[in-house]
């Protein structure tokens, strides 16, 4: 009886242990599959030119390895190997990781046959796919990928040297008021009145940005008015090149209002190109000098509403003129007149009154008008859902 | 000859820069990192031009005991400083490491100051807003509703107000509204207005149209 339970007992317990330890029994076994069995061959291998490159590079495509899985943490990536068509070895060339489909041959000669084997590695186990067909660089004349914009370009291109032509021809055009551009004549004419000084600050880019060229150029404009007003003009730049072009662009300026004499080089000075050690020395200068009028024309951050408070503070009137949206609420804020992006480029030719100038504004109203057409023939045909119109303007 | 050679330049520039961005073809290739290695290299050597001439009016500020010339002397005794510091105090080229003389006064001086300015926005922001946000008109008083309810939105206390709502029209959804449609729309029409006007003013400065920026009427 005794040893009928002994028995009973010890199947339990064999029971039990097997119950216990049988997934780990199990686990083992796959373990032992795993790192004896080399993983399966990646398939369908493809290389060609890289498009719209220099060259050197091909383009590797497969379909991954049936175990490359994100479960399987011993399978360690691909190898991409390499070997000159037909009778090259293949050596190594590039690494892709697990789960990668795609990768570069950026060490490619042009116009040399390459083919790709790619190596699925599990462990110290690897397979090896079939050889991809051949496959060589070549560097391309044309970046298929950009040609909506090269369409683009054209056509409002075109238009601005149509109307440019067109304005030479003696055709009159018109040119919408801008608030902010009538009323320079005041404002330099206030600042002759008070005996005060008039500041331009050129925004703290250096002169490769088109929004300090747009402001340099306006300086021009303004610099020529306060000649000829014999009013007294300070320009502290937070760039030295800057500094060099507003210098010569004022020199020019002063000489073709017939008053050389008046330039003064010094007024065009340079304070430091940190930003906010440059709005401290505005700050400064503007405390101090009390000018009656400030411009601001060109690029401008964090530090656009430390200047233009501090000339509202000490009541200038202030014209300020940027291309960057998340500084212009603080500009209108605090400035009297605000050029609101496009008219920040447009100021030189409304100031200007030149035919050329204004013709070449006319052109852009094209542009708006092919940019709105644009978007209501997207919003139709993406309402209906005929197909996606947005990819037309994907620029790579 | 002082007129024609510059805009030559720009007029060759402007035009090969913009056939890099369609042509991959070698050399055009490798033109806009040598344009701008050329920048960086011009505007390193250009910079003794604006360092010079700061020093020479701040001298001479303090030389002829100008008005507020005790401020020229902080920038020539701040300038002299930080360069002795650097270049003498501060284990050669590694001046810039940590524990340097340089990032000392880096550090201690330079960053707290930045920081000074930086937070002064805080104030400004608020007297600013303070004028912008007065309803005069009816353009104003948009703006205040609209400010108004975009502040409530992204705080807390504007959902918990309006939690008796359904999800999707408590405050934080009509302050993301507000965001994303009607000041979207507004930012990108002034982006396309830019794009046209950068075009537009690049055309004219390669053409030769333009010329207030190379000497020209």
């Amino acid at each position: 009886m005794a040893t009928g339970k002994l028995r009973n007992q010890k199947k339990y317990f064999t029971l039990i242990c097997l119950l216990l330890f049988s997934p780990t029994l199990i686990a083992q076994t796959e373990s032992a599959d795993i790192t004896t069995t080399p993983p399966a061959p990646v398939t369908e291998v493809v290389a060609f030119d890289t498009p719209n490159d220099a060259g050197s590079s091909i383009t590797i495509r497969w379909k991954k390895s049936p175990d490359d899985r994100p479960d399987d943490s011993l399978f360690a990536g691909y190898k991409i190997l390499r070997a000159i068509y037909p009778r090259g070895e293949f050596q190594q060339t590039a690494d892709a990781p697990a789960g990668a489909e795609e990768t570069f041959d950026n060490e490619a000669r042009d116009g040399v046959e390459y083919t790709y084997r790619i190596r699925a590695v599990r462990g110290d186990l690897y397979s090896d796919s079939e050889a991809s067909p051949p496959a060589q660089s070549k560097q391309q004349w044309f970046h298929t990928g950009r040609i909506n914009t090269l369409i683009g370009c054209l056509i409002i291109g075109l238009a601005i040297l149509f109307f440019i032509n067109r304005a030479k021809s003696g055709k009159k055009l018109y040119i919408r008021k801008i608030a902010g551009l009538e009323a320079v004549d005041e404002a330099v004419g206030r600042a002759t009145e008070m005996g005060r000084k008039i500041f331009f600050i050129p925004g703290i880019q250096d002169i490769y940005n088109l929004q300090t060229i747009a402001g340099v150029i306006i300086l021009g404009r303004v610099a020529k008015l306060v000649a000829e007003y014999d009013a007294q003009l300070e320009i502290p730049v937070s760039r030295s090149m800057v500094m060099v072009a507003c210098r010569e662009t004022v020199k020019e300026a002063y000489l073709n209002a017939g008053r050389p004499d008046a330039y003064k080089e010094d007024a065009i000075h340079y304070l430091t190109d940190e930003q906010f050690g440059y709005a401290a020395g505005v700050d400064g200068l503007i405390v101090r000098e009390k000018p009656a009028t400030i411009f601001y024309q060109g690029a401008f951050f964090a530090e656009s509403l430390i200047l233009a408070e501090t000339g509202n503070y000490i009541g200038a009137i202030q014209i300020a003129g940027t291309a960057m949206p998340a500084q212009l609420p603080f500009f209108v804020a605090a400035c009297d007149y605000t050029l609101i992006g496009e008219e920040l480029f447009a100021a030189s030719a409304y100031l200007s009154k030149e035919p050329k100038l204004l013709g070449s504004l006319k052109g852009q109203d094209v542009g708006k008008v092919v940019i709105l057409l644009a978007i209501l023939i997207g919003v139709i045909v993406h309402s209906f859902g005929l197909f996606n119109f947005a990819q037309l303007f994907r620029v790579q | 000859m002082r007129r024609q050679v510059p805009l030559l330049l720009t007029a060759i520039v402007g035009f090969v820069y913009i056939i890099q961005f369609f042509v991959p073809h070698k050399p055009f290739n490798i033109i806009e990192h040598l344009f701008t290695d050329w920048i960086l290299i011009i505007a390193a050597c250009a910079i003794w031009l604006g360092v010079l001439n700061l020093l020479k009016l701040s001298s001479e500020k303090v030389y002829k005991r100008a008005k507020d010339w005790p401020y020229a002397l902080v920038i020539i005794c701040g300038f002299f400083m930080i360069t002795v510091a650097g270049f003498f105090f501060s284990g050669g080229r590694a001046f810039q490491e940590s524990g340097t003389a340089f990032d000392y006064i880096y550090v201690n001086i330079f960053t707290p100051l930045s920081a000074t300015m930086f937070a002064l926005l805080a104030f400004f922001v608020a007297s600013a807003s303070y004028r912008a946000f007065r309803a005069r008109t009816f353009e104003a008083t948009l703006l205040l509703l609209a400010g108004f309810f975009v502040m409530l939105g992204r705080v807390p206390v504007g959902d918990l107000m309006t939690s008796w709502l359904p999800q999707g029209y408590r405050l934080s959804d009509l302050a993301g509204w507000i965001m994303m449609v009607p000041n979207m729309a507004g930012q990108r029409a002034i982006m396309i207005g830019i794009a046209l006007g950068i075009m537009s003013t690049s055309l004219r400065v390669i053409l030769g149209i333009e010329r207030t920026i190379t000497g020209g009427e």
